[in-house]
This record gives C-alpha cells, structure tokens and sequence, in this order.
C-alpha cells in the first residue's frame, strides 16, 4: 500500500468519495454553527468565528504532530512515501495555521479591542508557522529531494517542543487569551447546542485534511517518479 | 530490531528531548517575564519609575466604575481578590468592558499608586452559553 504506483491507483478510487464526504460534513458543520447555533451572551454573534478559528487552530497543531511522526518513520526506516506525506502535509499546516491566526485577530478586535497583542499564546502560534514556513522553505532548497525529506524530518521533529507550549501557554502565563474551552478531564464549558456544531466542524476539517493531503500527495509521487515507467503508462492510459 | 536502526532512534529521541529541553530551559528562565501583565499584588512592593509603560490586569471590582458626565473619562478599580488598583482612563472603551469581567490596561503607575491607563483591553473567558441560560444561571444564583 506504501509504494507509489499502489498509493496513486488506490488513492484514485478513494479520492472522489474522500472529496463529496469531506465537502459535504464541512459545509454543513459550517452552516450549523454559522446560522443555526445559538448566539452568546456575552459576545452575541460574533462568537462565532470559533467555528473556523478553533479547528484551525487545532488542525495546524495536530498537523505538526503528525509531520513529526511522518518524520520519525522517514528517520528510522527510510520509507519513501513518508517523507512525502511529511512534505505535502506541511503546507496545509501552515495554512491552517495562517486561518487561526488571522480569524484570531478579527476576533480579537471587537471583543478585545486589540488585533494583536504579544502574550505567550498568540506569539507561540505564530512561532509554529514560522516553523512551518522553515520547513517548507528548507524542504525547497535542497535538489536532493530524498535528503531534503530527512533535512525536514529532523526539523518537524526538533520543532515538536512548541506544541506544549502553545497547549499549556494559557495556564503558565497570565494572557489575553482565555483558557480552553475544552479538556479531556472536565465538561467543556460550553452548552451542548454549541459545541455540537464545533465538533462536526472539527471533524469537517479533519477530512478537508484528509482530501489535501492525498491531493498533494499524488502530486507529489507523480513528480517525484516521473521518469519511471508505471507514470507514463498511467497517464498515457488516461489520454486514450 | 536492526542494529543501526536502533540506533537511528536514539539520536532522534536525543534530537527531541534535546530540543524540548533546550525550549524548557529558556521559558524556565524568562518565566515570569512571559506574562502579559502584572496583578494588582504584584504591582504592591516594586520599584518601577513612573515613566516606564506596563501592563496590569484583573477583575474589574463590582460597582467601581465612575463614569464622568462630560467627557470620556472614567474610573475603576482593578482587583485579583487579593489587592486592588485603582485605574484612570480617558477613552473608547471595547464591547465587552464591564464590571466582574477580566481586563489588561497599559499605562504608568503613578506616584501615589493609581494606574494611569492609555490602553484598556477586555479580557473574556472560556464560557459559552445562549442568553437564555445565562439568564436561568444568574435567576438561580
């Protein structure tokens, strides 16, 4: 299944049914909470915007974690397609992490009253991208494409201390930003009408991940093989 | 399992916890510096000049708010339930400023301990709900 004519032919079955899903439970995971959820209290409705900043926030930093384990296996058992997927996962971590940056600071200008302030939860975020962007950066520079898989496999998994960081930010240090809302110890603080709609838009992006990432990842394996003979006998069967 | 790699592991492990104790090291050290802010407490016994620009923040104490009838001005006291602070502060105030909420203002302490603010955020928390409950949850109390 890891090889790359293998990956190509059964991604291309999956990915028609992987693209109607991931759309269909994004959507309606945004329609939820965007139109049909209640408004807060507190903050009427411009609370929510949680329904893209958090799961952005959250995929930007699950997404490094599973670079860094890309990176592990790439390390130790020299498998192809896992540098790949750490390469084509990178970008999209950055994105994300871009979206929960950006929705943060439109966030926090009417509820705050600031767009940026540089407590340790904000300025940990944005050191994630700044890795992120190291690593696409990095994996750019090098020709050797299999030497630039271990030169970003070694970064993503020295760069895993900022994940804590950003995690727990909120408990060690006084900050703007308020504690999470949810934990896997206590009942999120939050009633259920709208953290329903918050889990199916983190499920919605997980799969809008998911769609990406084997999108790129095709990409990726036809470049990278593009000399061997199973891409051209694939391609020329399409134009036929 | 295959000797070297055994020992390719070791070195990525070492890479790892070497680098998260490299991060530890240095947020260990700047520690305190990484607040946002100082608590009233905090800002009790210090020797800060009058000139230099800090944060204070906490909770904005029940019925502490003085609003002037002329002008923007306004006055509150700033409390973490242990110390108060007393803040000045002339200017646009954000949505959800109100008493019992958390807010960060910057500005200079003043001789005579009062804060004087040219900056006032709101801070809000992690608690969401529909007016409703709100309403059901304060009825109850």
């Amino acid at each position: 299944m890891g090889s790359p004519p293998l990956f190509f032919k059964w991604s291309s079955k999956i990915l028609p049914w992987l693209l109607f899903i991931s759309i269909t439970v994004f959507i309606a995971g945004l329609l939820w909470g965007l139109f049909y959820s209640p408004t807060d209290y507190k903050q009427g409705d411009v609370y929510r915007i949680i329904y893209i900043h958090v799961p952005s926030a959250i995929l930007g930093q699950s997404i490094f974690m599973f670079m860094a384990i890309c990176g592990f296996i790439t390390m130790v058992w020299r498998v192809k397609i896992s540098g790949m997927l750490l390469k084509s996962a990178a970008p999209i971590g950055a994105s994300f992490t871009l979206i929960a940056l950006l929705t943060g600071s439109i966030w926090g200008k009417p509820t705050w009253g600031t767009w940026w302030v540089w407590d340790a939860r904000l300025t940990s975020t944005l050191i994630l991208f700044f890795i992120y962007a190291a690593i696409i950066g990095l994996h750019s520079s090098i020709d050797n494409k299999t030497k630039a898989d271990r030169a970003i496999s070694i970064l993503s998994l020295a760069g895993i201390a900022i994940i804590p960081i950003i995690k727990k930010s909120v408990d060690w240090w006084q900050t703007l930003h308020q504690p999470s809302t949810f934990s896997l110890t206590s009942a999120p603080s939050m009633t259920p009408d709208m953290y329903q709609p918050l889990l199916l838009c983190f499920l919605g992006f997980y799969l809008i991940f998911a769609l990406l990432l084997t999108m790129n990842l095709r990409a990726e394996v036809v470049i990278r093989e593009k000399n061997r003979s199973w891409v051209s006998k694939q391609f020329l069967n399409l134009e036929r | 399992m295959n000797p070297i790699r055994k020992q390719r592991i070791y070195a990525l492990i070492a890479i790892v916890v070497g680098s998260i104790l490299a991060v530890y090291l240095v947020v260990s050290a700047l520690s305190k510096n990484l607040n946002l802010f100082y608590s009233p407490t905090d800002l009790l016994n210090n020797d800060l000049s009058p000139e230099t620009l800090i944060r204070a923040g906490g909770m904005v104490r029940e019925g502490s708010i003085k609003r002037s009838d002329t002008s923007l001005s306004i006055e509150f006291v700033v409390t973490d339930f242990k110390n108060d602070l007393k803040i000045k502060y002339s200017g646009i105030l954000p949505d959800l400023f109100s008493e019992k909420a958390g807010v960060v203002v910057q500005g200079y302490l003043e001789k005579e301990g009062t804060f004087r603010a040219i900056e006032v955020l709101a801070k809000h928390d992690e608690n969401y709900m529909p007016p409703e409950v709100a309403k059901l949850m304060e009825q109850t109390e």
